[in-house]
């Protein structure tokens, strides 16, 4: 029996939705009929449009998809503008104010408080600024991640970008591959780092050689939501660059005929994989969806991944570094993603006073300004903005991400960029580094599906409820250990249910059990310093893969600290938690266009 | 009376006739044999099934007690009833019962 999704979308899905979403901005948000909210808030998904959560009813985050996170020059700007100008709501929040931007793990772009009256004024300026909301959401392809510095990095294999922007424009929009049975996320990696995260996507294109020629490996059900984390399985077939298109069109048409509509539980591809097995998937793919005969895996680069491989190589994009042409680009930390409008409008400005306009987003929620000429690259660094968005962060604001959490997301279980905000500060000013450590990953996400992909973290925090002094409180699961590389690993879960309030003084004990017992060993010759260092410790993932659960469970203890935490009662029964009223009630919503409250009769 | 049943949202949220009414993350107190606690402090982590007795709505949920950690499938709990002035969400120590309601939807639908 097709589910309530699946017979909404066979009515009405994909571009079509577009014309009905114009005619409900024009009608004003009360004109939906109430019998069918659900499934118009299921469609508007596919235009970008997800409806805020219980209590802020009329009110949307709108996501923008950016194509391996690339935003050409003035497209920053066009964000900033409609930032500024449309995501304001009822009540600001009090670390990043009335207005601001959210980039996202997937290299995408989030705006809140968006009313549907003004959804056709923000398409056409995001839409002639060549910016798109398009599938950023719903059951389709998703924004297609990469390395972020595509065509801009020393280390690379392959230019991975004009891959992407090919796949990003061949299958943004076609009716073919609209509607399939779940969202559909792709990566696309071409240096030889691992930058691309391929491992955690539904499919994967990682560099790979074969016969001496450049192209692709074909990776197949990546994914880390629900407590049903996988590694996308390699299906031994090899493209060129000239077949990534047609084999990505293959196997996108192999997951709409064989995924399952009839359980969205269940619909993801990588259940799929697990049900067929990669040899099944990939001669499936070969007998009923391509007309040549697929290669087989050509000689990968996995081996030389040190993008966070648990190393202090190069955990992220953050900092100054190099590119090909000698022109540089500028990593800038963002903590937990999130800028207020005025920043970002600077942001945009500087982008385009000191490079060639262009800004990329970052798969750890981070900005990279590109092109910047050695000339006037010390003039960029001393820029004010850079004080808060440094280059050069402290490992602990450097390692942090953290999902929307309660403040707008139905999901959610508790409150997130707030709350690691104020984990990072206070780690900061209260924890030293261990030496030798220059990037911890600290990933919080408010519930099981996984948006600040917690699993691959060092420290891996999601959201869970338990009771303390016999009240219910917002509490954290924690993992540790998770992350990505030649040998991959998720997180093991170690400590449940810990109350929000006593995770910091959890992460010091867990840091100084780390200086206390990790291991010394040997350099390898060939990456000796010309110090002559020969000693090194243990990475903290090396320090605790090789602990069973037990020794994990016996390493640190939760604490209570200096540390407050103003989030501990649940977040989710609140209309908005930093508002001076909180309660549900006290919620203005539903609103219409102009923001003035309509009576839930009307 | 036809009330429109659904999990919405990754089953955190039920759906009673278009409106999200009740979502995971509160912990209920649970008087059933779901763990050895005396009385159960169940967290919701998602809904699995929805069902309706004229009026009364039940779910069942996965989740777990969050003072043993016995993680699990409930059997059929209030979550509320339906009433002439709406939706009026469950309080209290809940009940359980093995019995499936009347009508219902398995998953997300």
């Amino acid at each position: 029996m097709p589910t309530d999704v699946e017979r909404w979308k066979d009515e009405v899905y994909g571009e079509e939705i577009r014309g009905h979403l114009f005619e409900f901005a024009e009608a004003g948000w009360d004109a939906i009929p109430d019998e069918e909210h659900d499934a118009w808030f299921e469609r508007f998904k596919w235009w970008g449009l997800y409806h805020q959560r219980k209590g802020q009813e009329s009110y949307f985050m709108l996501r923008i998809g950016t194509p391996n996170g690339v935003l050409e020059p003035g497209q920053l700007e066009t964000v900033a503008e409609v930032a500024d100008e449309y995501a304001r709501g009822p009540a600001d929040n009090p670390e990043f104010g009335a207005a601001y931007c959210d980039w996202t793990t997937r290299q995408s772009i989030q705006l809140h408080w968006i009313t549907l009256e003004d959804v056709p004024d923000i398409f056409e300026t995001l839409e002639a600024a060549g910016l798109s909301t398009k599938q950023a959401c719903g059951d389709s392809w998703r924004n297609i991640v990469g390395c972020p510095v595509a065509g801009k990095d020393t280390h690379e294999h392959v230019d991975a970008w004009p891959v992407a922007e090919e796949l990003h424009e061949t299958f943004k929009g076609d009716d073919d591959y609209a509607n399939l049975p779940r969202k559909w996320k792709v990566s696309v990696t071409g240096c030889d780092q691992g930058c691309g995260q391929g491992d955690i996507n539904d499919l994967a294109f990682e560099p790979a050689e074969r016969d001496g020629e450049l192209g692709f490996n074909v990776r197949l059900g990546g994914g880390l939501a629900r407590k049903e984390p996988r590694f996308a399985r390699d299906v031994d077939v090899w493209v060129p660059e000239e077949k990534v298109t047609d084999v990505a069109a293959a196997a996108t048409e192999l997951f709409d005929d064989y995924g399952d509509r009839e359980n969205r539980y269940n619909a993801r591809m990588k259940f799929l994989v697990d049900e067929w097995g990669a040899e099944k998937v990939r001669s499936v793919l070969q007998e009923e969806y391509v007309d040549w005969e697929l290669e087989s895996a050509g000689d990968d680069l996995r081996e030389q991944y040190t993008y966070n491989a648990g190393g202090d190589e190069h955990g992220d994009h953050v900092g100054v570094h190099q590119q090909p042409d000698g022109n540089y680009y500028v990593g800038l930390n963002v903590l937990v993603g999130r800028m207020g409008v005025d920043d970002v409008a600077e942001l945009a400005a500087l982008a385009d006073e000191y490079g060639s306009g262009e800004v990329r987003l970052t798969q750890r929620q981070n900005v990279v300004v590109t092109d910047v000429p050695e000339a006037t690259l010390d003039d960029f660094l001393a820029e004010p903005l850079l004080e808060n968005y440094s280059p050069d962060p402290h490992p602990f604001m450097r390692g942090s991400i953290a999902c929307t959490g309660t403040e707008y997301c139905s999901l959610s279980i508790v409150e997130t960029k707030n709350r690691q905000v104020r984990y990072a500060r206070w780690l900061k000013d209260n924890v030293d580094v261990p030496e030798g450590v220059t990037d911890f990953h600290v990933h919080l996400s408010g519930c099981t599906a996984s948006c600040a992909q917690p699993q691959i973290a060092d420290v891996s925090l999601r959201g869970m409820k338990t009771r303390k002094d016999g009240e219910p409180v917002e509490a954290l699961d924690v993992g540790l250990g998770g992350g990505l590389g030649e040998h991959p690993r998720f997180a093991d879960w170690v400590e449940m249910r810990v109350p929000a309030d006593e995770v910091p003084g959890y992460i010091r004990n867990l840091l100084e059990a780390y200086v206390a017992e990790r291991e010394e060993r040997d350099v390898p010759e060939d990456r000796r310093q010309r110090d002559g260092d020969a000693v090194e410790y243990e990475t903290f993932r090396e320090f605790v893969a090789r602990r069973d659960e037990d020794a994990l469970q016996g390493l640190a203890d939760p604490e209570e600290t200096s540390y407050e935490d103003p989030y501990m009662h649940n977040t989710k029964t609140t209309w908005y938690p930093y508002a001076d009223e909180d309660d549900l009630d006290a919620s203005p919503a539903p609103t219409d266009g102009s923001g003035e409250p309509l009576s839930v009769d009307d | 009376m036809v009330t429109r049943l659904r999990l919405l949202d990754d089953a955190a949220w039920v759906s009673v006739d278009d409106t999200r009414e009740a979502g995971t993350s509160e912990v209920w107190p649970v008087a059933d044999s779901f763990c050895s606690c005396e009385l159960t402090w169940f967290v919701a982590e998602a809904y699995v099934e929805v069902g309706a007795d004229g009026r009364r709505v039940e779910a069942r949920a996965r989740g777990h007690c969050v003072t043993c950690g016995e993680a699990g499938t409930t059997d059929w709990l209030a979550v509320g009833r339906v009433t002439d002035d709406g939706f009026e969400p469950a309080s209290g120590t809940r009940g359980s019962r093995r019995g499936s309601p009347a009508s219902g939807c398995r998953g997300e639908c």
